[in-house]
């Protein structure tokens, strides 16, 4: 007979009194006073939907640490010490069930909750680092010294690359599976050798953060599970109200457009697209119009903006037959393209009703050759924006405004200026969505008397 | 009767009574797709069977077809296929048992082309049973990693050919990539099982089959696509290559130094002329940042010193490298400029959505490439293998063609019974590359691992049954 091996169990921080971050494995045997139950919720979802906004905003990671810490401190606090941290769990805990009922909404708390580890994880102290590391039982081994020896210059030519601070004699680094750390390896910013990624210390966020959103993302699907068989109908009389309320309030600022605002018909489109497209759509209309085509990615940030203008599928199907008939003809357009007009518009295939791409994704999008989506501001060059700005009519001051923030990268709040100028009025919300611009757009051109316009 | 009669009927034909002297005609006649499949035709008096159906079932059962209990007797029948006939009527989710259901499959359809997909949860001919989301989900379970290169990708930097010609002169841009993604997948990633494919007219593809690649998930593809990314460029930037920091990563250091600087500077500088005109020049000016040592350089070569033997191209590139390079200027996103413009034109450009969907479809490896093009009848050439170590030997314009390989058969004579037809033509060569260098070791593996893991589960349940 085999023994079989168990993991050490090593003592944890908590029992050290080191303070650490939970990694909410488990839901607690606390109890909670109803009234705490909702409060505790509403506290951290403030949190949560201070880092949604901040991210929508482009904002750094070194400013999002300071935000994380900001909102944590303004809202999660306790007047007793050792409640704190049962805030912080309880919390975590109500909102997992809150966001666990609908796909939509497990991907934004994923992300958020991935989020605000991922900073907080930052603000602690190395030896706190480490002690969450080994909470998660990783079998990473650090790299020993006379290995660290022979990989020495590429660990330094890495760090360089990335202008990080060079590695020292009694750096630590960790031997990791490539699979384990996706975002550094697509940044390239790990040493890799044979199928294993060096992992600096400072980057072992990435790390933990992707285990957390793993732990996280099953769990999610479990709690979703035990809600809709047992608890939702246990509860309806004492949880189930708060917990479906709470979601609802909260949708996250992320402009998600469900609805048309109002029609737009095939006519007025080239009018519409004038006065009211963020630069972003207006740049892919304005090369449609040119060039009969758009690929793939253009066609799907367009068209599925177009449906949130109001843009009704058999206009749409017009629409782009129109155009694209001019360069490949119309059968080949009801032969390759009309599908995926169709399939938008979720009447093909798995018949899902696609949302149109908010800022953050489009940021996100990088065009290569032939290629007109993704955001003017984050990819434009400095003359082209200039020239763009120009043709839609922003004044010099207006446009020296705008390259100063896209200098500095905060792409939303350069269309936000852009939208500024050009209607002669603020938009303190701030644009987060391209047909969020649209419509607010809209709203102030019609509230206009008729009489001012040429 | 032999095969020329077969395929264009009796009256089409200017009947030559030695056979071996007829040159078969080098367009694309659906015909010699069927012989290819091994689909027989009216009144012939021996079939031919070129593409090999033995080899493909092998290498997409990664093993599950032998007698071991660890085999998953599901596994090739969960693999999706797709095929496009002729009049482009495409068929997708199409899945087969065995070998000599696909053999059939393929034979009834004449496929003009077959794509690869992934191995589903189930068989994919069956999915509507199953759910989208929860439980029982049909999605992929299993799947290459895949890479896909296209010369015209390249377009903006190669002046030789565009669209979907390619010629001895630009190719070297694909050989380069051989070198620099395959060196990474060995190197820095641990894959073993690479299989590099023509793709059959302006590019390659690159199949990764570990075990461990094949269970990436999305998102580590993404990754490895994104590691991949240099070039990031659209009509709207000027500057497409992008290298801060103040060292380059080792991988691009290598990618460097042992691959693209030559390709550069030995190859391409000439072979594309890139410093021969004023358009030219300004291409490569528009990518340095500093618009004085932009405009030192202009004035330089505006003053052409017709006297010069050299080559204009070394001449100029010479002028540029020292020119950035000598420290007398000194300037933000000047430090990397000359690695920048070597890379704009050299560096691999993969399509990244190819790579980062596990559904992704892909042609099939010996394939026959059926388009034409719109003033040059291009061959039907074969999808073959290409050896990453000799890579800088393949010629694409001397890729067997179908018409070729049926001429071969013809001329060859009468096989034995049972023999591979195949081997008697210039496929031969690329189907035995494949079993040795590629196949065989790749399936040894696989029977490796499923032994290992095999034996590995019987100890955990031995270990827990005890108690």
């Amino acid at each position: 007979m085999e023994i079989v091996r168990r993991p050490q169990l090593k003592s944890t921080a908590i029992d050290r009194g080191v303070p650490t971050l939970p990694l909410y494995r488990s839901a607690p045997s606390l109890e909670v006073r109803l009234e705490d139950f909702e409060l505790y919720a509403i506290d951290r979802l403030r949190v949560l939907t201070g880092i949604s906004d901040g991210l929508s905003r482009g904002k750094r990671p070194e400013e999002m640490e300071k935000l994380v810490a900001e909102l944590w401190k303004a809202n999660m606090r306790h007047p007793q010490a050792s409640e704190v941290m049962n805030k912080d769990i309880i919390s975590h805990f109500v909102l997992r069930l809150v966001y666990c009922r609908t796909e939509d909404l497990r991907k934004w708390f994923l992300s958020m909750e991935t989020a605000l580890f991922r900073y907080r994880f930052r603000l602690q102290t190395a030896e706190a680092q480490r002690a969450v590391l080994a909470e998660f039982q990783l079998p990473y081994k650090a790299v020993t010294t006379s290995e660290f020896e022979v990989i020495k210059d590429k660990l330094t030519l890495v760090a360089r690359s990335i202008n990080q601070t060079l590695p020292t004699a009694d750096a630590i680094f960790y031997k990791v599976p490539f699979q384990e750390v996706p975002e550094l390896v697509a940044g390239r910013r790990v040493f890799l050798s044979d199928g294993y990624a060096y992992v600096a210390m400072n980057q072992v966020v990435s790390l933990v953060a992707t285990q957390f959103r793993s732990l996280l993302s099953k769990a999610l699907t479990l709690t979703n599970r035990k809600w809709m068989s047992t608890i939702r109908e246990q509860e309806k009389d004492r949880l189930t109200p708060i917990v479906e309320a709470l979601s609802t309030s909260y949708v996250g600022p992320d402009y998600s457009v469900g609805r048309e605002f109002g029609e737009v018909s095939l006519k007025d489109i080239d009018n519409v697209a004038k006065s009211s497209f963020p630069l972003c759509m207006r740049h892919l209309f304005d090369k449609l119009r040119e060039d009969h085509h758009l690929k793939h990615w253009g066609r799907m940030q367009l068209g599925l903006f177009l449906k949130g203008v109001g843009l009704k599928l058999d206009d749409a199907l017009a629409f782009w037959k129109a155009e694209f008939s001019q360069k490949v003809g119309a059968e080949r357009f009801d032969k390759e393209y009309a599908y995926s007009i169709r399939h938008n518009y979720g009447k093909e295939g798995k018949r899902v009703d696609y949302t149109p791409y908010s800022c953050q994704k489009i940021i996100s999008l990088t065009p290569s050759v032939g290629d007109h989506h993704g955001c003017p501001y984050r990819h434009f060059s400095e003359e082209n924006i200039r020239a763009a700005l120009c043709k839609m009519g922003v004044n010099s001051g207006g446009v020296e405004d705008v390259m100063d923030k896209v200098r500095h990268k905060h792409y939303q709040l350069a269309c936000t200026l852009t939208f500024e100028a050009i209607h002669g009025c603020p938009n303190d919300a701030g644009i987060n969505h391209p047909n969020q611009y649209f419509s607010d757009s809209q709203k102030i051109l019609k509230s206009k008397v008729p009489s001012t316009a040429e | 009767m032999v095969i020329e009669e077969a395929v264009n009927g009796r009256d089409d034909m200017l009947i030559d009574g030695q056979m071996g002297d007829q040159v078969l005609p080098s367009g694309f006649n659906p015909n010699f797709l069927k012989l290819y499949y091994g689909i027989p035709l009216l009144k012939l008096r021996f079939q031919s069977k070129l593409f090999p159906y033995g080899d493909i079932f092998r290498w997409m059962s990664y093993g599950n077809d032998g007698k071991h209990p660890a085999c998953d007797k599901s596994y090739f029948g969960r693999r999706e296929l797709s095929f496009t006939l002729e009049n482009d009527i495409y068929l997708r989710f199409l899945s087969f048992n065995s070998v000599s259901e696909l053999e059939k499959g393929i034979r009834e359809k004449c496929p003009f082309k077959i794509d690869i997909g992934p191995v589903y949860s189930v068989d994919p001919s069956k999915r509507h049973a199953y759910a989208q989301s929860g439980e029982n989900v049909f999605k992929p379970v299993e799947r290459e990693l895949i890479f896909d290169i296209d010369i015209t990708d390249y377009d903006d930097v190669r002046y030789c050919c565009s669209g979907a010609d390619v010629c001895l002169d630009c190719w070297p841009l694909m050989t380069a990539a051989i070198k620099v993604i395959n060196t990474a997948l060995r190197d820095d990633f641990g894959f073993r099982h690479i299989l590099w494919v023509y793709s059959g007219r302006r590019g390659v593809h690159c199949w990764v089959c570990d075990g461990k690649a094949r269970r990436l998930t999305n998102e580590q593809r993404a990754a490895i696509a994104d590691y991949f990314r240099v070039y990031k460029g659209s009509e709207n930037s000027k500057k497409k290559v992008s290298l801060t920091g103040h060292a380059l990563h080792p991988f691009l250091v290598r990618s460097y130094t042992e691959v693209l600087k030559d390709l550069f500077e030995q190859t391409l500088l000439s072979s594309q002329q890139i410093f021969s005109t004023e358009d030219k020049c300004e291409k490569v000016l528009e990518m340095i940042p500093d618009e004085s040592v932009a405009a030192e350089l202009r004035g330089r070569w505006q003053k052409r010193s017709s006297c010069s033997k050299d080559d204009i191209n070394a001449v100029r590139w010479e002028h540029l490298k020292h020119t950035l390079q000598s420290g007398r200027h000194k300037g933000q996103g000047l430090r990397r400029c000359v690695e920048e413009i070597v890379f704009s034109f050299s560096y691999p450009r993969l399509d990244m959505e190819v790579s980062k969907h596990m559904n992704h479809l892909l042609k099939a490896p010996f394939c026959v490439h059926p388009k034409t093009g719109k003033y040059t009848v291009h061959l039907s050439r074969v999808c073959v293998p290409i050896d990453p170590v000799h890579c800088h030997e393949f010629d694409p314009t001397t890729v067997p063609t179908l018409s070729q390989l049926l001429q071969e058969l013809n001329s060859g004579g009468m096989g034995q019974e049972g023999d591979n037809d195949w081997d008697r033509t210039s496929l031969g060569e690329s189907v035995r590359f494949f079993r040795s260098s590629f196949l065989e070791p790749l399936l040894k593996s696989c029977k490796e691992e499923m032994e290992s893991a095999y034996n590995s589960k019987l100890q955990q349940s031995k270990n827990s049954m005890t108690w």
